[in-house]
Formats: C-alpha cells, sequence, structure tokens
C-alpha cells in the first residue's frame, strides 16, 4: 500500500532533481527546512523525529541534499519526509511537506468500524501487523 | 532569488559563439576591468585570475557546443603576507565564478578555524557541517587555513574538520568551491603535512607585497574614497612614511597603509579643533597637511610599529 501524506504524494516519488528544486524553492522563500524521519507514519502522528536542526540559513538546496543523503543512509527503512516552516507573520506555520523516503515495505492501515451508541458508527485507522503482509 | 537549474543539457550543440558577448553576458568583462581598477599592483595575480577566468569561459562554450568537458577543480590557495589583498581577491573570484555559472548562488562564506572545530568530541563534525551548508552554492574562504592543523598535538580536533572538508571538496566539486588562504611559508608546511589538500587543490596563487609606490597609490585611493587629498608636502612625507614603515615590525601592507590613513584623519582633525577661532573651508576640511603625517610615532624611532594592529 503506497502511504499518501502530504503534498505530492499521488505522484510517483520525486526524484533527487525534484526534490532539490522543492527545496531550493522553500530556501527562496525564507523557509527553514527540516528533515524528519519516523518508523510510526500513522496520520495521526503529527510529531516525526527531527535529524539536525531546522535548515534556514543556506542559500542553496545542496545543502539539504546532504544532510538527506545522511539521513537516508542511516534510516533507509523509514518514511523521512521534508518540511518547510513559513516562520513569518501571520503564517507560523508548515507551509510544505512531502515524503522524501519510504522503507522496502510500507507500512499498512485498515479501517476499523465499531458500532456504538444504538446505530452510531465510529471509526479507527489501524496498523496492520507486518507479519499479516509476509511474503 | 531565480534558481539556476541543477545540470544543464543542451540538446542542439552551437557551432558558433560570439567570444565578447559571452564574456560579457557572464559579465567578466566587468569584473575583470573592476580588478584592474580598483586593485593596485598584484601583476601575477591578475594574471592568474584573469587565465582563469578565460579557462571557465572556454570550458563553458566547449560544454554548449557539446566538446568533451570535464567539470574543472576550482579550489584555490592563497598565499600571501598580511594585506596584500586575499580576501578582496576572493570576493571578485566568487562574483566571476558566479557569472560564468560555475557556482549557482555566489554568496561568500569566510571562516577561521574558531568557525570549524568545535571545543569536544563530537562538536566538529556538525560545526563544519554547518558552515559547509551554508556555503554550498558559493564560495568557502577558509582564512588562515593552516590554523586548522596542529602539528604538536595528534588528537586535535582540527583533522577531523580537515577529514570532512576534503571529503566535501572532492565528492561535491560542483556544489561549492573552497579557497584557502594564508601567509606563505605556513601554508606550505601545511600543505606538506596535508598532501590530500595539496592535490586538490588546483590554483595555488601567490600574493606579491606591494612596492612602496604602489603602497602610496593605494594611500591616496583611500583617502579619495573618505574625500581627501595629501598636499604636496604631506604626500612627501608620506612616502618617508612607507619607506620607514616597512622596515619595522608588524608591517602589513595595505592594512598598515590604512591604519595610517584612519590615524592621519585623526591627527589633521585634532589639528583643526585645535584652534577654534579659525574660519575653515573646504580645502582645510580635505587637505591632508605635512605635519599630519610628521607626527606619526613611525618618525620618533619604532614605538608605532609595537601599538600598530598588525
Amino acid at each position: 500500500m503506497k502511504l499518501t501524506q502530504g503534498c505530492f504524494s499521488y505522484l510517483p516519488d520525486l526524484t533527487d532533481d525534484q526534490i532539490y528544486s522543492q527545496v531550493q524553492y522553500c530556501l527562496a522563500n525564507g523557509w527553514a527546512v527540516n528533515i524528519e524521519f519516523t518508523e510510526d507514519p500513522h496520520p495521526r502522528n503529527t510529531y516525526w523525529e527531527m535529524w539536525g536542526l531546522p535548515m534556514f540559513d543556506l542559500q542553496d538546496a545542496a545543502g539539504v541534499m546532504m544532510e538527506l543523503a545522511e539521513c537516508r543512509r542511516v534510516y533507509r527503512d523509514r518514511y523521512i519526509r521534508i518540511s518547510g516552516f513559513d516562520s513569518s507573520h501571520g503564517w507560523e506555520s508548515v507551509r510544505i511537506s512531502f515524503l522524501v523516503n519510504r522503507p522496502p515495505r510500507e507500512a499498512e492501515f485498515e479501517l476499523v468500524r465499531q458500532e456504538i451508541g444504538g446505530r452510531a458508527i465510529r471509526y479507527t485507522t489501524v496498523r496492520r501487523q507486518a507479519a499479516h503482509a509476509s511474503t | 532569488m531565480l534558481d539556476v537549474p541543477h545540470a544543464t543539457t543542451t540538446e542542439h550543440n552551437e557551432t558558433h559563439f560570439d567570444l565578447r558577448k559571452e564574456a560579457e553576458a557572464a559579465g567578466i568583462t566587468d569584473t575583470l576591468q573592476q580588478l584592474e581598477q580598483e586593485l593596485v599592483g598584484l601583476k601575477p595575480v591578475k594574471s592568474r585570475v584573469r587565465q582563469i577566468a578565460s579557462l571557465l569561459l572556454i570550458e563553458r562554450i566547449r560544454q554548449r557546443a557539446g566538446l568533451a568537458s570535464a567539470p574543472p577543480t576550482l579550489h584555490m590557495s592563497f598565499t600571501g603576507n598580511p594585506g596584500t589583498g586575499k580576501t578582496t581577491v576572493a570576493l571578485r573570484m566568487a562574483k566571476i565564478l558566479h557569472g560564468l555559472g560555475f557556482v549557482r548562488r555566489g554568496q561568500v562564506i569566510s571562516v577561521t578555524r574558531d568557525d570549524l572545530v568545535g571545543q569536544y568530541i563530537g562538536h566538529t563534525a556538525p560545526k563544519t557541517k554547518e558552515i559547509l551548508k551554508k556555503a554550498m552554492g558559493g564560495v568557502l574562504f577558509i582564512d588562515e587555513a593552516y590554523y586548522l592543523h596542529r602539528p604538536d598535538n595528534e588528537r586535535d580536533y582540527g583533522q577531523e574538520s580537515i577529514e570532512i572538508l576534503l571529503q566535501v571538496m572532492e565528492n561535491q566539486r560542483e556544489d561549492l568551491v573552497v579557497i584557502l588562504a594564508g601567509y606563505g611559508e605556513r601554508m606550505t608546511s601545511f600543505f606538506a603535512s596535508n598532501p590530500g589538500f595539496r592535490s586538490r587543490i588546483a590554483h595555488h596563487i601567490e600574493f606579491p607585497d606591494y612596492a612602496e609606490a604602489e603602497l602610496l597609490v593605494i594611500a591616496e585611493l583611500m583617502l579619495k574614497e573618505r574625500g581627501y587629498r595629501f598636499s604636496a608636502a604631506a604626500r612627501e612625507a608620506f612616502e618617508k612614511y612607507i619607506a620607514l614603515r616597512r622596515t619595522q615590525p608588524f608591517f602589513s601592507n595595505a592594512r598598515s597603509i590604512r591604519n595610517a590613513v584612519d590615524r592621519i584623519r585623526l591627527r589633521q582633525a585634532d589639528r583643526l579643533v585645535s584652534d577654534l577661532d579659525r574660519m575653515l573651508d573646504v580645502a582645510d576640511l580635505e587637505t591632508i597637511d605635512a605635519m599630519d603625517v610628521l607626527t606619526s610615532r613611525v618618525f620618533s624611532g619604532s614605538a608605532d610599529a609595537r601599538s600598530a594592529v598588525p
């Protein structure tokens, strides 16, 4: 199951050149670029771990690509995303976020339906255990 | 800031090129002219910079013509005594490289050992990488580079920094240009103990000391920039000043001249203010008198040399 989170996730995975251009766009806008990674890509897990510090004073995206290469080398089996944080007044939020690395075997989620109080229904996203999807 | 594409590929190979137009489009004619006009002396440096600029221009045209072209190694080392214009030339170099598209952004990050080397274990690598990331797409200027290597201390963290630098200089040649600068002899011994650096640097440029006549021209340029001029007598006095100052310790070429000019301005102001009952005219304000120069401590033994900023 291909995880779809953030920008461009319905497109084929971005190539490094495309990532470079996106990051350069972020830097040109003065956004702080972050590299984040996680083992648990549940849609409600907002806070991923950060790789290093936010990069806000770079001129060229090559610096971010260098860090990304390092992060991929260490955490090739995890999800890695790049986000751009706009600190300007009135925005103060993440303006862009996209996946840049997927583990060889992607996480699987399913929707669990639960009946509560009369006929009301509650849905929960549950991660399917990797053992089930074994080869 | 416009984005310059990572790698340009041309499908149609051009066959004819107008060199003058190419050079002007890249802005090197302007930059080289500026270099010629604003920097006094430095003949070997200028000719070397011109050679490099020409090579880069031709290299770029060759690329477009579809001829074989390896991305040139652009790392450089500038050696020379203090105050011979190494930093100034580095800034110009960045402009030329940017104009020709060999660096994408053209910023110059100027650092010394303190910016690269940490104080405890595990501190150096992030620090060096931080600087490298900032310098990506531009020029990293490492002043007094020999301080990176401390031969007397085997466990010095400088070595770690050197290794990271070398790795990036080799693997990301198209992303940044490193310029090492320092005083001649110490750079030679630095390269001797770090052969990796020497072989990765394509251009070794030596900055000669200025001749006395050149120093005088520099002084006059500096005064002109600040809106002053020498009187004929002051000019003569300053010639003597240069001859004397050169023989004293801590002489650092143009930098000493700049300090001297600043002190002369102080003395001129002092002289004008000491006589409050006088009517001043513009000529008084902008003229440096022989007295302003001659009261320097350089003329009364070497006291000045001891207190002078090296």
